[in-house]
């Protein structure tokens, strides 16, 4: 929910890093952006198990 | 000691009544001074619109004086704040009082901003003022069957109230003997009927037996009311009969205008509840106005305030703060007009909602009057 309010503020060609302790978030992320439109740059999970999910506004 | 609260809503009047008991002393003596400035001479409980709407409330059971629910010690001025100059470390108030101040708790809460989605204000209804609250109940009551759909915008205060008012608004309707004439449609922002996980697989299971239909991963973009549909962003298109809103909400214009945060939401240390910065260190922030992606809720504002309180009163007394907030929140969670459950949880546990009863439905009644007990402090 995080990144649905960012996105909204953000500039077209941003890339915004969300940050998640929620296992959900690896799934149900990719997928909204995909349903959007917007583009899914990488996803990563550090050592303390929290996911980095890294989207770019395309529109 | 210069303390200054700006805003006298949960987090504001909780924090200044709880501060006021722990530095009774220091404020008689004058080594430490309390004020208050707040945009209302009144005080509302605001959870209680939700009751209003289905007609178990009236909004004059949900209204006090501000004065008569702070402690004797706390100035009051009725007179908002217009501008902040953090660095000289003073407020400015809509009189053109000057307030200085060595803390600052900065509690302005949130509002609705329904514009921000093109079509939304003029063809939905909420229950996010007592106004717009019977302005729901009378569509309610006059409403004899078709599609109820429920839209949610982000971010939003009292995140249970998606789900409170499906579930009450189903029961409502069952009562008037009208269930098999309506339809209820339900949407939510990402791709589970709640955000807290364990809350939306507990949402699950009530949904399948009420038979209310969901799409997720639906974000509104526009409501088109001469052909009474809501678009969303995701590139759907649902028809209603009659659109229940959680719109959008944005913190304080003030916020916003004196440049101390995006949308009116503050930077915030989530453990201090400070604000992040170059003056955070005399500046505190709670409730909505956080920037802090928790619930935007009472119960939110209410242990945040507890938290700062008795940080600011150990500054006085000791010269240091001593608690840290762990980011508890409990809600009650309203699964119709007589069960309730409830979802209590904090940075590192997530909530294990239980089935819905009567008892916790009852204790969520009887908090609603308790509330005038917990906001001077005394719960």
């Amino acid at each position: 929910m995080e990144l649905i309010t960012a996105m909204k503020r953000a500039a077209v060609g941003d890339t915004l890093e969300l940050l998640s302790s929620d296992q959900g978030s690896a799934k149900d992320v990719p997928e909204w952006v995909r349903k959007v439109g917007h583009e899914m740059e990488r996803t990563e999970q550090d050592d303390a198990k929290v996911w980095h999910l890294f989207v770019k506004k395309a529109k | 000691m210069r303390i200054v609260v700006v805003g006298g809503g949960m987090a504001g009047t909780i924090f200044a009544n709880n501060v006021a008991r722990r530095l009774t002393s220091e404020l008689r003596s004058g080594k430490a001074r309390l004020t208050m400035l707040t945009a209302s001479d009144k005080h509302i409980y605001q959870p209680g619109w939700l009751y209003v709407a289905l007609g178990r409330m009236t909004p004059d059971q949900l209204e006090r004086e501000q004065a008569s629910l702070l402690e004797p010690e706390i100035k009051l001025h009725v007179d908002p704040v217009k501008s902040f100059d953090l660095g000289a470390k003073h407020v400015v108030t809509a009189s053109g009082k000057v307030h200085e101040y060595d803390i600052l708790v900065i509690a302005t809460g949130s509002r609705p901003a329904a514009e921000d989605v093109p079509g939304l204000k003029e063809n939905s209804f909420h229950c996010y003022s007592a106004e717009d609250a019977l302005k729901l109940y009378d569509r309610l009551s006059a409403f004899n069957g078709g599609r109820i759909v429920v839209t949610v915008g982000l971010p939003h205060k009292c995140p249970m109230i998606p789900l409170e008012i499906t579930f009450t608004m189903h029961d409502y309707f069952r009562d008037r003997g009208l269930l098999d004439k309506t339809e209820f449609y339900y949407t939510y922002p990402i791709g589970r009927l709640h955000s807290l996980e364990n809350v939306a697989l507990w949402a699950n299971g009530e949904f399948a037996e009420r038979g209310i239909h969901q799409e997720t991963f639906f974000n509104m973009k526009e409501v088109d009311g001469s052909k009474a549909v809501v678009r969303s962003e995701e590139g759907s298109e649902i028809a209603y009969d009659l659109l229940v809103s959680v719109p959008p909400h944005r913190g304080q214009k003030v916020i916003e205008e004196n440049s101390l945060g995006a949308n009116g939401w503050i930077p915030t240390d989530r453990h201090s509840l400070h604000m992040q910065g170059d003056h955070g260190d005399s500046v505190i922030v709670l409730g909505d106005t956080t920037n802090l992606p928790i619930s935007k809720a009472g119960s939110t504002a209410h242990f945040e305030a507890e938290v700062a309180a008795e940080n600011v009163a150990t500054r006085v007394k000791i010269g240091r703060e001593v608690r840290s907030y762990d980011g508890k929140v409990f809600c009650f969670i309203e699964a119709g007009k007589d069960r309730a459950t409830y979802a209590m949880f904090n940075y590192q546990k997530p909530p294990q909602p239980r089935a819905p009863n009567a008892a916790m439905h009852a204790f969520k009644m009887a908090y609603n009057q308790l509330y005038w007990a917990s906001v001077r402090g005394l719960l």
